[in-house]
């Protein structure tokens, strides 16, 4: 029997709300497949499961909270035999409200698979209403939902109590950020180097290459930045991976956290990953479907919990430098300032080039400062070389 | 003043007779005897063996005469007695009362109305309990009515005498003896049904003999907080789906109440017609309340389980209702 927990949705989350299940008892899954969708105090995460079995039981009822490492359900091995039926099965449908365990109906699996019942009326009324019926909970004969029900939905919708609104979701993610960046400037200790990246070279093979292509198809100089980053990363490992414990964990893949400002306030760094492997075109894509969902509070699972060193671009707000906090409990945060026409001396001549400002803060239990400039440096040399970027 | 059904039915047979000289009486025992259910008591004596005629234990002949006197303009009534012995004159009824019209290319019209009491209730066990009203409404070329108040035991014999083709008017055997303040007695449509009570929650369909149960029911569904509608159809067919329907778009939940059985009822087929015209309107499934699938029983006790009673209309409207 295999144990599907709460993830820890990175190092702020204790615990996480089920706001979906989207398998139901019987259903194969497959492994990295998007199984329930969890409400952090950063976003509604669809949780992958990384095993692959069948669902056996639904243990945790929608609207509940729970720790991290809570069995949310369990699974049978391919090839596994159940040994006894489930007891209590959790309704796969989205409920509002979430059901007190008591009322957690106590049926048969094979039962709780049954089309929800909706009264006819109900079901016109709710459509012209615009609420979601499978959301709803019937008090009609046989439980089912009727007119009463979804004006009741309807009403508590204007003011809803289970769904945080955007005021909540603004508090908590203070709070959770509060105690992330708390942890981090209290436990890590943060070195800080800065270095010119000239961006000329860079800038006009990109200006090249976006005019043979649409729109659409174009790259920003953000995804440059992001691969160069991961390429260096890949050679100094001691920027990529995680402290716990008292020791360095260094991290196989390259997943580069993307900080993403959030409209309304706050902010996510969820991660792209293996951008070390990704062609450019790939990475910008993941990176405009990653800024839509994070801003749409849509992020999956793996996303949130596994970068392994995190990217900061405040240049477009117009900012030269920007030292970041590390995100804990990675090690490393590479920020990115504005680009813009400095007057540089190259080859001992004085000329009018774009630069930004790279910074690195790196964690000194993990690195020391002479490897941080030599991974400054090899970004820096990175990016002199788009044509290595692209591959 | 109290007026009874019976003398209700016993005024509009009188008045009939009076206004009408083409209007004749016949059937078993409603000339010397006054009436099995004493409905035409005195009105040999008043209108002469001529036009209240007492007639043999023969139910296909004397329908058939009834329909012979109609096709050469007369305006009989005839009186079957109960429900249960019209079956001998169904052949009659279906095959040539209902049907010349449409047999002989509109020549003939049959302007005849049978009466016959209908219902269990009395002890009369299986033979003599029937609720066959649906059967009958199933015939086109026959209207069918059941007047459920005393005001339509009056009102309806003299607008079925008036239509150019069969009307059959079933009276409840349980209605006789009940009674009511009505006005002048008037003439009443039998084209409609009627709302019998206004209310916001159910709607409660019946017709005849279970309109009075329903009746109580909902007074007792009022004080649980259930607002009912009853919906007296009146007229079986043709079934006057306007009403019906409009009243379940309203409350969104109908019981319906029939004291045939289930199977091929009345209640059956008005199910069937709020499904097609109200489906998008109702908010929980149709509920119907008709007589236990079995021969009427003789024994009291079991007669009664076996017919709608105001406490199975209770029952069948608050399960319309979940765990409110």
């Amino acid at each position: 029997m295999i144990e599907f927990k709460m993830p820890a949705l990175g190092a702020d989350m204790d615990a996480g709300t089920l706001d979906e299940w989207l398998v139901k008892p019987g259903d194969k899954v497959t492994r990295g497949q998007v199984v329930a969708v969890v409400e952090t105090t950063k976003a509604a995460v669809e949780v992958e499961c990384w095993h692959e079995g069948t669902v056996y039981e639904l243990l945790v009822p929608l609207g509940e909270t729970v720790e991290v490492g809570t069995v949310l359900a369990t699974l049978l091995a391919p090839g596994e035999k159940a040994k006894k039926p489930p007891k209590v099965s959790v309704k796969p449908t989205a409920a509002a409200a979430a059901p007190p365990p008591a009322t957690v109906p106590t049926v048969a699996p094979a039962a709780a698979h049954r089309r929800r019942w909706v009264s006819p009326a109900a079901r016109r009324l709710a459509a012209s209403l615009g609420v979601d019926v499978e959301a709803v909970s019937g008090t009609g004969p046989q439980g089912a939902v009727t007119i009463s029900d979804v004006e009741h939905a309807a009403a508590s919708a204007e003011k809803p109590k289970t769904k945080p609104t955007a005021a909540d979701r603004a508090t908590q993610m203070r709070r959770s950020i509060a105690a992330a960046m708390s942890r981090s400037k209290r436990e890590i200790p943060h070195y800080y180097l800065a270095d010119e990246v000239v961006m000329e070279n860079a800038l006009t093979w990109l200006t090249t290459r976006n005019a043979e292509r649409s729109i659409t198809e174009r790259v920003l100089p953000a995804v440059l930045q992001l691969k160069a980053v991961a390429l260096a990363a890949q050679r100094f490992g001691e920027f990529n991976g995680f402290w716990r414990g008292d020791a360095f964990e260094p991290a196989a893949a390259v997943h580069v956290g993307v900080a993403i400002s959030l409209r309304g306030g706050g902010l996510v760094a969820p991660a792209i990953h293996d951008v070390a492997d990704k062609k450019l075109d790939e990475l910008m894509s993941d990176l405009t479907d990653l800024v839509a969902r994070a801003r749409a509070f849509s992020l999956r699972s793996s996303e949130m919990s596994d970068p392994t060193i995190t990217v900061t671009n405040l240049g477009d707000i117009g900012v030269d430098t920007v030292f970041g906090v590390i995100y804990p409990p990675q090690v490393a945060l590479v920020g990115f300032g504005k680009p813009a026409q400095r007057v540089c001396v190259i080859d001992g001549g004085i000329r009018v080039v774009t630069t930004l400002q790279a910074t690195l803060a790196a964690d000194h239990r993990a690195s020391d400062g002479h490897r941080g400039a030599l991974f400054l440096a090899a970004i820096n040399e990175l990016l002199q070389q788009p044509d290595v970027l692209e591959k | 003043m109290k007026t009874s059904y019976r003398t209700a039915v016993h005024d509009a047979l009188r008045d009939a007779l009076r206004n009408d000289p083409r209007v004749v009486l016949m059937g078993e025992d409603v000339g010397r005897y006054g009436g099995t259910y004493a409905a035409s008591k005195g009105l040999l004596e008043e209108f002469g063996p001529e036009r209240v005629r007492d007639t043999p234990l023969s139910e296909l002949g004397f329908v058939g005469v009834g329909i012979g006197a109609a096709l050469n303009g007369l305006r009989p009534i005839v009186e079957v007695m109960t429900v249960n012995f019209s079956l001998l004159a169904l052949d009659q009824i279906v095959n040539t009362a209902a049907a010349l019209r449409h047999m002989s290319g509109g020549q003939f019209s049959v302007p005849l109305v049978v009466r016959m009491a209908t219902g269990a209730g009395r002890q009369l066990a299986a033979q003599h309990s029937h609720s066959l009203e649906p059967w009958y409404a199933h015939i086109p070329g026959i209207k069918v009515v059941a007047p459920a108040t005393v005001a339509d035991a009056y009102g309806m014999l003299g607008t079925a005498l008036s239509e150019p083709d069969p009307v059959v008017i079933f009276e409840h055997v349980q209605l006789y003896n009940t009674s009511a303040d009505i006005d002048a007695p008037a003439p009443m449509d039998i084209s409609h049904a009627a709302i019998r009570r206004s209310g916001s929650d159910v709607t409660v369909i019946a017709y005849g003999g279970c309109l009075p149960k329903a009746r109580d029911a909902a007074n007792e569904l009022s004080l649980a907080g259930i607002d009912c509608e009853v919906v007296d159809l009146r007229v079986l067919r043709p079934l006057d789906d306007d009403t019906i329907l409009e009243s379940v778009r309203k409350t969104h939940r109908a019981v319906i109440v029939d004291e045939a059985w289930r199977s091929g009822s009345l209640a059956a087929e008005v199910s069937a017609r709020i499904v097609e015209g109200a489906f998008f309107d109702l908010d929980a499934p149709i509920a119907r309340v008709c007589s236990a699938e079995v021969p009427i029983p003789y024994a009291k006790h079991l007669e009664q389980a076996a017919l709608p009673q105001p406490d199975k209309i209770v029952a069948a409207a608050q399960s319309l209702f979940g765990d409110r």
